[in-house]
């Protein structure tokens, strides 16, 4: 018996899935040609809790299939039962690595349905807030793509400038993970004394960073092996499947809301957020990359613009019964992953009647995951989910 | 793929010689920023326990638990915190009425009880009681509600200095409605009023803009809210939880702007009274005053039949006959009245009890009667001169002006006294001074400095916006007759009051002298009780307390079983005291018929 010959007879599988006329796989999986294997929900290459159900024929993946539910706790439905003050500390678990936008998201809700301005110094302080966010978030994002393909020392630099990023948050908002700083009305704090200054150090350690990040990983070619041609988005698919954000720019789309609809004081910044046309793993890790340096200026810019001192909140009804009329509105910004919007109606009492936060994990890692899945390599799974920047919470509110 | 590519990710080699950036916790010591929202702490003596805290956590981690018996101003309750559920968003922190509550910077605790993790900051005592560090309210313009009031708007000075017409305007819907949405509905004005009135309900009917339920709020313990609405001491607006940084919420003002928008005629369908059952029972009241006409209410509302003997020829007592019609419009004070007397309460007016008719003859009569006969007697300074007939008191002054009867007023008048009287007697003299003369010329004096005058603040700004001249700090010693009529009062510097032991007793420098001229001067140094109607067999039964007041128990029931007595002469002057007075003692009425009912059956 030639083993060769058997091996090459099982390992053919270029006609495996045979492709029914309803244009799905054929899978029987009681030929044995085929298994399931499920990836999360508790696995360290799924972003948060999800799961992914896989129907693999060797190493390769024919079939997927994403579960969610693992983390809903409703808070959309519990800040209907929460006066709107109430819903500013619900609102921002609702994306644990990036809260602050839910924050800003909320906040300018309430604000435009109840007509209040806010003022300029709180204008800056949350676009600062909101950059810092992206900062922290790319920080772990970017060098986490490579920890995805077994490359984790990037994942460790990053992280340890992160904790320091993590710190000037500590100080201006005090706290480190849920700042909860930017509220209806306005934010809670001014910078402290020294802030810039401090600030200032670590953006140089984030630059130095951001060259080693590229001597390590971009330049890897195990790293490009693996992540080039890879789960490949095509542009059409930029509006069938409503990709945002840093995915889309990688296809060739310019998606980013800080420049297309301009908020806060975006519109007073200099940036040109970066696009590219290959649309795969490795694109749009270099699109997060380019992003970084962007954030990295941007918060240079904000702190070199803002004004020293000024009113941090404006005015506001009484929080205890703050009612607001009935209307209502979507509002959006841009986080590290792509457009998030908050859609929030009110009925003239001091409950919102209903809010639905719109985030882009929800179309990227359900149904653009379970298409860029197809034909992959089971090793890659991690690293097409993490290159869409998938956050669970926020796809289950 | 070139050399480079495989050679630049060994670069990452550079790095082994740093040191680590690892905190070697427990080893270094990282504390939290200053900013840092960690543990609870709380100033237990500026903490008044209002409640705002547990109000505003939307995880219910804070409950109010009992720490001190309650005071004015004070429940007595502090917040304790459920570290089970809180997420330190600081919004307790934030929306503290006090700022006594605050975070400190720590954020390591580690303890084998679970219970320990539930705590009472300041009270359960914690290491980090004395950090200073940690989340602090912001400091600046960061307020989560209004810590100013609207201001009410009062006619100019000279639009009131010649007319007796209203001087307060009232609250607009929207002054009201902004006025109202201040109130963090904590409570603690509740504990303080006497009627304890359901302020934050009643507020918050303004704010939802729903005066019929605020009118019925107000029912339930005040049948005199336009009276009140105008001229109560407003105790709550001293305790009022918002004063702590602003300026309490205008409280009476906002009882003023319901009353002010319900029409007379609507008063019985709201208040659901077109169709109140009458008893058997009858029960007596002397005296239309407050407590008379609070307790009438109260009785004809439960069934019984209500009987007013009021010795002037209109209802109101010391309310029409004391307090002046700027203050007090007498349509406002009918208003409230007409209503009360509309349920079904008989009046019989000019009949003094103790003339014709007597204690004992109401007693036989009724089942129960109820004395609040108010404090109407002047009472005098005893001083050389005045005992001469152009030296007035003040009560009877006023009673003469309600009762539209002529008051010769001179052209200079000295008023002895600093308290609300005395700045009544002395604006309304002055507005007729100001109609006769087109001048004003009149000199209030006390023996309290500015800062210690018993009369309102606003009572003595006003008089002196008016016009009128208000001398603190000064003893009057002699009225100078000059042919029968007095021409002026002396007076010596007055330095304190009261002696080491808090008894009254005046130190004056006898040196420091000053001379007012005035051809009338007015007496209002406090008022007394008339208690010619109680007889000798009366006063048999009936125990009296210090200042000769007579001691009621809590239903204000005297040592005579069906003899109830309430308002100023139990309590002092104070409209809201009497109208209180005159609930209780509703319902001691209510019970001593009933129980006598019970035994007999």
């Amino acid at each position: 018996m030639d083993i060769r010959k058997i091996f090459q007879q099982y390992s053919d599988r270029t006609s495996y899935p045979e492709i029914g006329e309803d244009g799905k796989p054929i899978i029987d999986l009681s030929s044995h040609k085929y298994l399931k294997m499920w990836q999360g929900p508790q696995h360290p290459g799924v972003t948060g809790n999800m799961s992914l159900e896989l129907t693999v024929c060797g190493d390769e993946i024919v079939e997927s299939k994403t579960h969610v539910g693992y983390l809903h706790r409703g808070f959309e439905k519990l800040m209907e039962r929460r006066k709107f003050i109430q819903c500013f500390p619900t609102c921002i678990r609702m994306c644990v690595a990036e809260p602050d936008p839910n924050e800003y998201l909320l906040a300018r809700c309430v604000e435009e349905l109840s007509g209040i301005e806010v003022p300029e110094m709180a204008q800056w302080l949350r676009t600062l807030v909101l950059e810092m966010a992206r900062l922290q978030v790319l920080l772990r994002g970017v060098p986490g793509q490579g920890g995805t393909f077994a490359l984790g020392l990037g994942y460790q630099w990053g992280n340890y400038i992160r904790d320091l990023i993590l710190d000037r948050f500590e100080e201006l908002t005090g706290g480190r993970v849920y700042h909860m700083y930017i509220l209806p009305g306005g934010v809670r704090g001014l910078l402290p004394d020294g802030f810039k200054k401090r600030m200032e150090e670590n953006l140089k350690l984030a630059d130095e960073f951001v060259k080693s990040i590229d001597d390590l990983m971009y330049s890897n070619s195990v790293f490009k092996q693996r992540a080039k041609g890879l789960a490949v988005i095509p542009k059409e698919y930029i509006d069938k499947y409503g990709v945002y954000g840093p995915s889309a720019r990688a296809a060739g789309v310019m998606r980013d809301v800080r420049k297309t609809n301009p908020y806060l004081k975006y519109a007073e910044l200099d940036f040109e957020p970066y696009t590219t046309t290959e649309s795969d793993v490795y694109a749009r890790s270099r699109v997060r990359w380019y992003d970084l340096q962007t954030t990295i200026d941007l918060i240079r810019q904000i702190m070199a613009k803002m004004p020293e001192k000024g009113e941090i909140k404006a005015p506001t009804p009484n929080v205890l019964h703050w009612k607001i009329p009935k209307g209502e509105t979507y509002v959006k910004c841009e986080s590290s992953r792509g457009e998030y919007g908050m859609y929030m109606v009110t009925d003239g009492s001091d409950m919102p009647r209903r809010v639905n936060l719109k985030g882009p994990s929800y179309t990227h890692a359900n149904m653009l995951l379970e298409k860029l899945l197809i034909n992959a390599n089971i090793a890659d799974t991690a690293g097409i989910m993490v290159s869409l920047a998938t956050c669970p919470p926020e796809i289950e509110r | 793929m070139s050399l480079k590519d495989i050679l630049t990710p060994f670069t990452a080699w550079k790095r082994v010689a740093r040191t680590p950036v690892t905190v070697r916790d427990p080893f270094n010591d990282r504390p939290g920023a200053d900013r840092y929202r960690g543990f609870h702490k709380n100033d237990v003596d500026t903490c008044i326990g209002c409640g705002t805290c547990e109000s505003i956590c939307e995880n219910e981690a804070i409950d109010l638990v009992p720490f001190k018996d309650p005071v004015s101003g004070d429940s007595g309750l502090r917040p304790r915190i459920d570290y089970g559920r809180c997420c330190w968003c600081a919004l307790c922190v934030d929306v503290c009425t006090t700022n006594s509550l605050t975070l400190s910077n720590e954020y390591t605790w580690v303890a084998t009880d679970p219970e320990e993790y539930r705590y009472t900051p300041g009270v359960d005592k914690k290491s980090w009681d004395e950090n200073e560090k940690g989340w602090k309210k912001p400091e600046g313009n960061y307020e989560f509600y209004d810590l100013n009031r609207v201001a009410m708007h009062h006619l100019h000075p000279e639009e009131r200095s010649d007319s007796f017409i209203e001087m307060v305007t009232g609250y607009s819907k929207e002054q009201a409605m902004t006025e109202a949405d201040r109130c963090v509905e904590c409570g603690i004005c509740i504990a303080t009023c006497p009627a304890h009135m359901g302020i934050p309900e009643y507020i918050k009917a303004v704010r939802n803009d729903n005066m019929e339920e605020g009118m019925r709020v107000l029912y339930e313990t005040n049948p005199l809210p336009e009276i009140c609405g105008r001229i109560c001491t407003h105790k709550c607006e001293t305790v009022c939880s918002i004063g702590h940084k602003g300026d309490p919420l205008s409280i009476r003002w906002l009882k003023r702007y319901i009353a002010d928008q319900i029409p007379s005629d609507k008063y019985k369908e709201i208040l659901n009274t077109n169709n109140l059952e009458v008893n058997d029972k009858k029960v007596a009241i002397i005296g239309s005053g407050p407590s008379g006409l609070s307790a009438a209410h109260y009785l004809r509302l439960m069934g019984y039949q209500v009987t007013i003997f009021e010795q002037y020829a209109e209802a109101g007592g010391m309310m029409r006959y004391g307090i002046p019609e700027y203050r007090l419009p007498y349509d406002q004070l009918d208003k409230d009245i007409n209503y009360i007397l509309s349920l079904g309460v008989e009046i019989k007016y000019n009949t003094r009890i103790g003339d014709k008719i007597t204690l004992a003859d109401l007693g036989k009569k009724y089942d129960a009667v109820f004395a609040g006969t108010g404090l109407h007697l002047g009472r005098g300074t005893g001083i050389p001169g005045s005992d001469n007939e152009h030296v007035y008191y003040s009560t009877d002054l006023l009673r003469k002006i309600t009762a539209g009867e002529k008051i010769e007023v001179a052209d200079s008048v000295v008023v002895i006294g600093g308290g609300n009287v005395a700045m009544d007697i002395t604006r309304s003299l002055a507005r007729l001074q100001m109609k006769k003369y087109g001048r004003i010329n009149i000199i209030a004096t006390s023996l309290e400095n500015e800062e210690n005058m018993p009369a309102d603040r606003e009572e003595v700004v006003e008089a002196r916006e008016e016009g009128a001249i208000i001398h603190p700090g000064w003893a009057p010693q002699s009225i100078e007759i000059e042919n029968g009529v007095p021409i002026g009062l002396h007076v010596v510097k007055c330095n304190s009051l009261f002696d080491e032991t808090g008894r009254f007793n005046p130190q004056c420098s006898m040196d420091i002298k000053e001379y007012w001229p005035g051809k009338m001067v007015v007496q209002s140094i406090g008022q007394g009780m008339d208690m010619t109607y109680l007889s000798d067999e009366f006063k048999e039964n009936i125990t009296f307390g210090p200042r000769g007041r007579v001691q009621t128990n809590e239903y204000f029931q005297t040592g005579v079983g069906w003899f109830f007595m309430g308002g100023d002469i139990i309590e002092g002057p104070d409209v809201i005291h009497g109208i209180a007075n005159g609930h209780k003692a509703a319902v001691g009425i209510d019970r001593y018929i009933q129980d006598k009912l019970n035994s007999k059956q």
